[in-house]
């Protein structure tokens, strides 16, 4: 009998034939807002070519909105375009533009709301407050999204992809720029982020808190106005990310704060002001990462502790690392540092006099920033030379003890 | 004027010396270039040649040559020829060869290995560089009648701008930490010719670490058309002013 009603329940779907609804300029329904009221549960709503000026439009039952040929839709400035309160929900190939904007409600594009299983793919998305906004939903997919805002202040900027209290989400593939922060995090867990590329946003590229057990994989972030900034977050995973070109006085390639037994490998760091910062972080094991033409490769504060810095590279850095205290609980070992100018007698590929990565001149320029302009000067590299001989206000104990010889 | 120029021309050439550090200069770029992996890095090891090399020869090799020179002046003056006249052939002569020394030997690596807005500014800076210590030298040259002691001030010279007065400002920068200091800095640095060509190049090659913080500030200034005048001006300053001090001495003087 138990078995009958499993084998029922598996054919319901065939039994149930979902129905499609086509919204179209010229046919029968001519608004979303009509299909949707139209529309059973599990049916496809397409949606034809054409351009549909409505807002507000809430899908209270599982649904696939289809469109064809990137139909528009245009909130006008006025409020938001599509919420999800159902779900299993799909939203594909629509163009959504103008979400209105307001102080007090967070309008989006797409906003998914204490549901699951919702899938936002291939549609693109301008000059939206929000773009796709999640609230305390778990499993939903965003895919393939093109997202382009046009941000004014960050007050008035809302964020691309935006995830409050969610579980087991998929970010694949998007391309985002111009909000605020292009994804932005809070209390999100077990999620993956992957191959997205967000530049020129005015504040992160990423921006998470208190997101535990999150994975960040072949990610790219570049130009963002302050760079990428986690905070507060435990096992986290960052593999395979660019961070590229976040310059500026408070910018960073990856700002680390509160994160702790965290992954970050094999991440290319390039032409950042900093390419990592830390503080309070700890247990991160920092592997097999490219730190190239940064100003200061890492700045790691003396807060940090128990963090393991290994094979990575450092090239062309005007700063290979940037401390601010003498105690260190961290660990360097077997980093490629082009600075480096020992030798190998016994050739096993290390180097057999210490490297001390942090100079005396990065240390003088952490109290006082002014004496940036003596970079370079001739004077500053006497007192480096002498500081690498006798060594004083440096800590001794950042020591990279097994520098290599060659990139690994 | 010209034919002056023309003599002191060829008497440079005859000595050889200016040939001897286009060379060096040719040789040391092209190694620096083709030692280091990248064009970039190559750059910033002749930054310091640049700096500390460029000035060392200008001044030592201006007074060498006025001294050496100074009874071909004493002859010319015999002649009816305007004194400040002949300095300034005398300074253009020297200066000229030099800088076409200078963009022989650096411009060409640089053109060669690192073309573009950094290698740009190299040149400029050292070209710059080249004519101030050229007249801070025949400064020093009319001052004083001994050979010896010529030599001396010159070094002293290059001591000073090339080491001391960043001690200074090191000093002053510790002992001030407390205040507000951007400002002040901004103009103690670019008062010293070596200390603003050195900025000057760095804006185009330390970008992301001269960003942060005060780097901003000189990014901005440097960056506007103002802050790009004012450098020029600067620079212009410490090459005439010494020429004229030096052309106002020399005219006046007991040879």
């Amino acid at each position: 009998m138990k078995l009958l009603r499993y084998v029922l329940l598996l054919l319901f779907p065939l039994l149930a034939s979902a129905r499609t609804v086509v919204v179209g300029p010229s046919g029968p329904v001519h608004t979303i807002r009509q299909g949707l009221a139209q529309a059973a549960p599990f049916d496809t709503l397409l949606i034809q070519k054409g351009l549909y000026r409505e807002i507000n439009l809430m899908v209270d039952k599982p649904l696939v909105i289809l469109g064809q040929n990137y139909p528009v839709v245009d909130g006008e400035k006025k409020g938001e375009i599509f919420t999800i309160r159902a779900a299993d929900v799909t939203v594909q190939g629509l163009e959504l533009r103008n979400v209105g904007r307001t102080s007090t409600i967070d309008w989006a594009a797409v906003k998914i709301l204490s549901t699951r299983r919702v899938r936002v793919v291939g549609n693109r998305i301008r000059n939206a407050y929000f773009g796709v906004y999640m609230s305390a939903s778990d499993n939903c997919l965003v895919r393939q999204n093109d997202i382009a805002g046009s941000p004014q202040e960050e007050q008035t900027t809302g964020n691309a992809i935006h995830a409050w209290k969610c579980d087991s989400l998929t970010i694949l593939n998007n391309h985002i720029r111009g909000h605020r922060d292009g994804i932005y995090f809070e209390f999100v867990t077990h999620s993956t982020i992957r191959q997205n590329y967000s530049h020129g946003n005015i504040r992160y590229g990423l921006h998470f808190m208190f997101s535990h057990e999150n994975s960040y994989f072949y990610n790219t972030f570049r130009e963002n106005g302050a760079g990428v900034a986690v905070m507060y977050t435990r096992k986290v995973i960052m593999r395979h990310n660019h961070f590229e070109q976040n310059w500026g006085s408070a910018a960073y390639g990856l700002l680390l704060k509160d994160i702790s037994d965290s992954q970050i490998e094999q991440n290319t760091f390039r032409k950042n002001t900093v390419g990592i910062h830390m503080e309070g972080t700890s247990r991160i094991n920092c592997r097999n990462n490219r730190l190239t033409e940064n100003g200061w490769g890492m700045r790691i504060q003396a807060s940090c502790n128990d963090n393991v810095f290994s094979q990575n590279t450092f090239i062309a850095n005007t700063f290979d690392v940037a401390t601010n205290g003498t105690t260190v609980f961290n660990t360097f070992d077997r980093n490629y540092w082009d600075k480096y100018e020992g030798y190998d007698l016994n050739r096993d590929g290390r180097g057999d006099v210490p490297y001390h990565p942090v100079s005396l001149y990065s240390m003088i320029i952490e109290q006082m920033p002014h004496g940036v302009v003596l970079l370079r000067s001739f004077i500053v590299t006497l007192l480096d030379r002498a500081e690498k001989v006798i060594p004083s206000l440096t800590p001794e104990a950042l020591v990279d003890a097994n520098p290599l010889m060659k990139q690994p | 004027m010209n034919k002056v120029i023309k003599y002191v021309w060829l008497d440079i050439l005859q000595n050889r010396i200016v040939l001897a550090y286009t060379v060096f200069l040719l040789v040391v770029s092209a190694t620096l270039f083709g030692m280091e992996s990248n064009a970039s890095k190559g750059l910033m090891s002749l930054l310091n040649i640049v700096l500390m090399v460029v000035p060392l020869i200008s001044l030592i090799f201006t007074t060498i040559h006025f001294y050496n020179s100074y009874e071909f002046i004493e002859l010319l003056l015999a002649q009816p020829i305007n004194r400040s006249k002949l300095l300034l052939s005398e300074f253009a002569g020297v200066a000229s060869s030099l800088v076409t020394a200078f963009l022989v030997g650096v411009g060409g690596p640089v053109l060669l290995y690192a073309p573009g807005s950094t290698g740009a500014a190299l040149l400029a800076a050292g070209v710059a560089l080249t004519l101030v210590f050229v007249a801070l030298a025949f400064l020093a040259s009319v001052c004083t009648r001994d050979k010896a002691k010529g030599i001396g001030l010159a070094l002293l010279i290059w001591f000073y701008f090339g080491l001391l007065y960043d001690g200074l400002v090191l000093t002053i920068l510790f002992s001030f930490s407390d205040y507000p200091l951007e400002k002040a800095m901004l103009v103690l640095t670019t008062l010293n010719p070596v200390d603003l060509a050195r900025i000057f190049i760095m804006l185009q090659m330390d970008v992301s670490a001269l960003m942060g913080y005060t780097g901003a500030l000189y990014q901005e200034f440097f960056g506007s058309m103002t802050g790009s005048l004012y450098a020029l001006g600067v620079m212009l300053v410490w090459a005439v002013v010494p020429v004229w001090l030096a052309v106002r001495v020399f005219a006046k003087k007991d040879l």
